[in-house]
């Protein structure tokens, strides 16, 4: 079953585009995105839950949930509703592609 | 709401000895009421590290920890659950040398007790472990040894008591007691009346205040520890961890969280109310990075503390009281007592039951501090 | 002389931006302290950077006071010691002094603070349903959020469910901004609407952006129901539709509808936890559900040198939390010998608002009886994934009848995120299942770090006394 991109931008269309890849695969955010607003503009989701591995894209959107974590490819983690696109970031979505990172 | 109890025992405390104690003496046909202050396991018993360790423990103590060492494996049978409980092993390292041949020498000391402790060092070592970072000089693992969730054990041994036929009184604080000869009479919460033969002090932190009323002042202090918990992780870390010269100590649960103590809480304002303390915790998440590269990343989603009681040699107070027949005492574990509570509690019941315990428990005698009473009483 | 003084204000919302014009009319200059890139709060928050939308555009009818409370925060800057990004994640307990310990920018600094006043706002007050942690499910206030400072849409063909004022203005919003509302799904009866009457009274401005809020999308031809109960979410990855169950004349009616995003909430619940760890005493409030530090008229708390303001200190709004913003600040002064001849006024004025609020919470009344239909394998704490089945085995195995009793033994609440998305269900469910009531239960007891930190922060801590 195919993912569609959650969110739809209605504003800042022709804002500067920002490079990011998204587990492996080159996207295009704006300035001014939050990590969350950028994933999410081109996928539906930001992880998979600990214990039964639901996909999961985020809830209260406002840092109170800490259900926003994303994984970036170097290990690091940020949580993307309330962390600001930067150019070249790297995020990995998926278990399987975690998986794989981990065994780098 | 008034209520008149007479049973054969009534145990004060319903903390894992309690707990553990109302359960065993109810299966050796006596009646029992068991009685806390707030809630059963939430003191000492709930709030301690988790680890079900035997390891590093002065010799002493030891047969009382291999009988208590029989009786985790059973747990799912006795109260219904297994709390978490697993044999992980628990290995405890050396950062130099001279720790390295502490750890020698107390395997030497152990030896006929059968911990079955195995001294690794040298080239082997980071191949053996390579979930750590490699600055140890080399450890100590004790195979056996484990941890288990200290929130869950003591409240179903309450409750596997309850089912039992104790009777279990929760939100109920001992106001008063008194010896009356035969026995002993007990108010307790809100117009509770509990009459018993025998009588069983297991208050933890809160002990040493019923001790004091038969004449039994002990020099018990109050710790708290210092916990710090990380969000749930890819398992890793598949022992329990400490460390010889060193205060951390560290295990990963089944669900992926590390669960990280050293160093100590502060209490609060009223001391039965503490909080961790900074500074230790930030020890701890020093240490950890140190010890576990992968954590490199990890999030602390919580901290802990809690009362726990000590005892100035390290050592708990567990036996017969010396000034009053049909009081036995049970407390002062120095935060150690969560491995050793389940066979406490078995030892109480052939306390009240045979007058005598199976196994030795000489060293934990009241009588160590009478002369320390004394004294204090004298200088005041 | 006393010591220098360096108070200390946590959050730059309405309260905080208040607080803080009040303390530096005086001559102060306090320190501000705020998690947000950029200071507005939740309700007045502003994009990472401008997006050429117009403040009408972007806040609607409460533009001016967007516009004039961000305007009054800019002209501050220059006489305050302002720190965004920045989580204040523990205080010290009353006996050990006053100290904040703090985050920023990845480096732990403790400061001192000679008085602090909370300004720590509100999150949305959610209850689990069936498919409630489903991608494309969230928070009313995060669909808002979304469209306010990133000028996104969490969904195209949006459902709004819940009770609350907010219900009806995000989905007229939505619908302004292009996206296609599928329902408005009221879980109020429309019976309970009629207590707005008495509230056009006092606050015709309220009532009549309600009604024209309700009338166009109305128009529009957007479904609007009322006495619902979501059944469950369709959709496994992602959200694809709602079916739900509903009150009327005839009888209880099961409807479907589809959807992309769902969108929900129950007014507010209060953030409390650093006025926990500051040793303030907390009282149960019946109209918000909830416990709240005690405070008097003006803020103040019962640890000295601590005060409240704002929707962190009850649900009141956000014209109410610049007055009690103001206010704190007013109570912080008098304190230390300044006179606050306008005192008597504001109190005055929050009050009316206080009352406002009464009524407004019977038009839209919080679902008390939510727990009678929701499924037992459904999530109650999302963070630990323990589902509902879980907590009521876990109060009937273990006896419970309080609530940190059910956290400790059954998790709920033990998660990342303390408790704040699944606090006010546990307490709903554990007070149904001993039928008391939800203050009967008690509060899950805050503890530090209130937000995760990383684990390797302690490398680098830096220490700010008064000098």
């Amino acid at each position: 079953m195919s993912m569609h991109a959650q969110f739809r931008r209605r504003y800042r269309l022709d804002e500067t585009p920002v490079p990011f890849t998204l587990n492996g695969v080159a996207e295009t955010g704006r300035r001014g995105d939050t990590v969350l607003t950028a994933i999410l503009s081109v996928s539906g989701r930001l992880r998979q839950s600990e214990f039964t591995g639901e996909d999961r894209a985020g809830f209260c959107l406002i840092g109170a949930c800490q259900d926003c974590y994303v994984r970036l490819a170097n290990g690091g983690r940020v949580r993307a509703c309330s962390t600001a696109l930067e150019p070249g970031m790297a995020f990995i979505t998926d278990l399987d592609a975690m998986a794989e990172a981990a065994h780098e | 709401m008034s209520r008149r109890l007479s049973v054969d025992v009534a145990i004060i405390g319903g903390g894992l000895v309690g707990s553990s104690a109302a359960l065993a003496m109810r299966k050796a046909g006596l009646s029992v009421a068991l009685v806390d202050k707030g809630y059963c396991g939430a003191q000492a018993s709930g709030v301690n590290y988790g680890g079900v360790r035997r390891q590093g423990r002065p010799p002493e103590q030891l047969p009382l920890s291999q009988r208590a060492h029989r009786i985790w494996p059973q747990l799912k049978a006795m109260i219904g659950i297994d709390a978490e409980y697993v044999r992980s092993g628990h290995l405890k390292l050396a950062r130099t040398e001279k720790d390295f041949a502490k750890l020698e020498t107390y395997a030497e000391t152990v030896r006929d007790y059968g911990l079955g402790l195995e001294l690794v060092a040298g080239s082997g070592f980071a191949e053996r472990f390579p979930w750590l970072s490699a600055k140890a000089v080399g450890a100590s693992l004790c195979p056996e040894d484990g941890h288990a969730n200290p929130r869950l054990v003591a409240p179903a041994f309450a409750r596997a008591a309850e089912r039992a036929g104790v009777t279990v009184l929760e939100q109920t604080p001992v106001r008063e007691v008194t010896a009356t000869g035969n026995g002993f009479a007990i108010l307790a919460g809100d117009g509770v009346e509990i009459r018993c033969r025998q009588l069983v002090n297991s208050a933890g932190a809160w002990s040493d205040r019923f001790a004091a009323q038969f004449g039994e002042a002990v020099p018990l202090t109050r710790i708290y520890p210092s916990m710090v918990v990380t969000e749930p992780l890819p398992l890793r870390l598949p022992m329990s961890m400490g460390e010889q010269g060193g205060s951390f100590y560290g295990r990963q649960v089944a669900r992926g969280n590390y669960v990280m103590g050293g160093g100590r809480g502060l209490p609060l304002g009223d001391p039965d109310y503490s909080r961790p303390s900074v500074t230790a915790a930030s020890s701890v998440m020093q240490r950890a990075i140190a010890l576990f590269p992968h954590l490199a990343h990890a999030q602390v989603i919580r901290f802990w503390s809690g009362t726990e009681a000590e005892m100035p040699d390290g050592n708990p107070v567990i036996g017969p009281s010396e000034t009053t027949s049909g009081l036995f005492h049970a407390y002062g574990f120095c935060g150690a007592g969560f491995q050793t509570a389940p066979a406490v509690g078995e030892v109480l019941a052939e306390l009240v039951t045979e007058g005598r315990s199976t196994t030795p428990i000489q060293a934990f005698s009241i009588g160590r501090f009478r002369k320390v009473a004394v004294e204090t009483a004298a200088s005041l | 002389m006393s010591e220098p003084l360096q108070p200390v204000i946590v959050g730059a919302g309405p309260a905080g931006i208040r607080a803080t014009e009040r303390l530096v009319r005086a001559g102060l200059r306090p320190i501000v302290l705020d998690e947000g890139q950029r200071a507005g709060g939740q309700i007045y928050r502003r994009p990472l950077i401008d997006d050429g939308r117009s403040y009408r555009s972007r806040y609607g009818s409460e533009a001016g006071k967007a516009q004039s409370l961000h305007q009054a925060f800019e002209a501050l800057l220059p006489q305050i010691d302002y720190r965004p990004e920045t989580l204040v994640w523990n205080i010290s307990a009353p006996e050990r002094g006053n100290q904040l310990d703090v985050l920023s920018s990845g480096v732990h600094r403790q400061i001192d603070f000679s008085q602090l006043i909370l300004c720590t706002g509100a999150t949305d007050r959610v209850l689990p349903f069936s498919g409630w942690t489903t991608p494309g499910v969230y928070t009313l206030g995060a669909s808002q959020t979304t469209l306010k400072a990133q000028g996104c849409t969490v969904g195209d063909r949006v459902v709004f469910m819940g009770s609350g004022p907010l219900l009806y203005l995000v989905a007229w919003q939505y619908m302004k901004a292009g996206a296609r509302v599928e329902a408005v799904l009221d879980t109020a009866p429309f019976t309970s609407k009629r207590h707005l009457l008495s509230l056009a009274v006092h606050a015709p401005r309220i009532v009549a952006l309600g009604l024209f809020y309700g009338l166009q999308l109305q128009l529009a031809g957007v479904k609007i129901r009322y006495a619902v109960r979501p059944q469950a979410v369709l959709g496994k990855s992602q959200v694809e539709g709602l079916r739900f169950r509903r009150r009327a004349l005839t009888g209880d009616l099961v409807e479907t509808i589809r959807c992309d995003a769902l969108a929900y909430g129950f007014a507010l619940r209060p953030e409390t936890q650093l006025a926990d760890l500051a040793g303030c005493r907390f009282r149960f409030d019946e109209r918000d559900r909830t416990w709240l530090p005690e405070r008097d008229a003006f803020g103040r708390t019962s640890r000295r040198d601590v005060y409240v303001a704002g929707d962190g200190s009850g649900i009141a709004g956000a014209d109410a939390a610049e007055i009690s913003g103001e206010l704190a600040a007013a109570a912080l002064l008098q304190d230390i010998g300044h006179e606050a001849a306008d005192a008597t006024r504001l109190v005055a004025t929050r009050e009316a608002i206080l009352r406002q609020r009464d009524i407004l919470e019977r038009a839209f009344p919080f679902p008390d009886d939510w727990f009678e239909t929701v499924p037992d394998e459904t999530t109650l704490c999302r963070c630990e994934e323990i589902t509902i089945a879980e907590g009521r085995r876990a109060i009937a195995s273990g006896s419970i009848t309080e609530i940190n009793r059910l956290k400790a033994l059954s998790r709920v609440g033990m998660g990342r995120c303390q408790g704040r998305m699944c606090s006010a269900a546990a307490t709903e469910l554990l007070s149904g299942a001993c039928a008391t009531s939800a203050g009967e239960v008690g509060r899950l007891r805050a503890q530090a770090p209130v937000k995760p930190i990383p684990l390797g922060f302690g490398t680098d801590v830096e220490t700010e006394v008064r000098t």
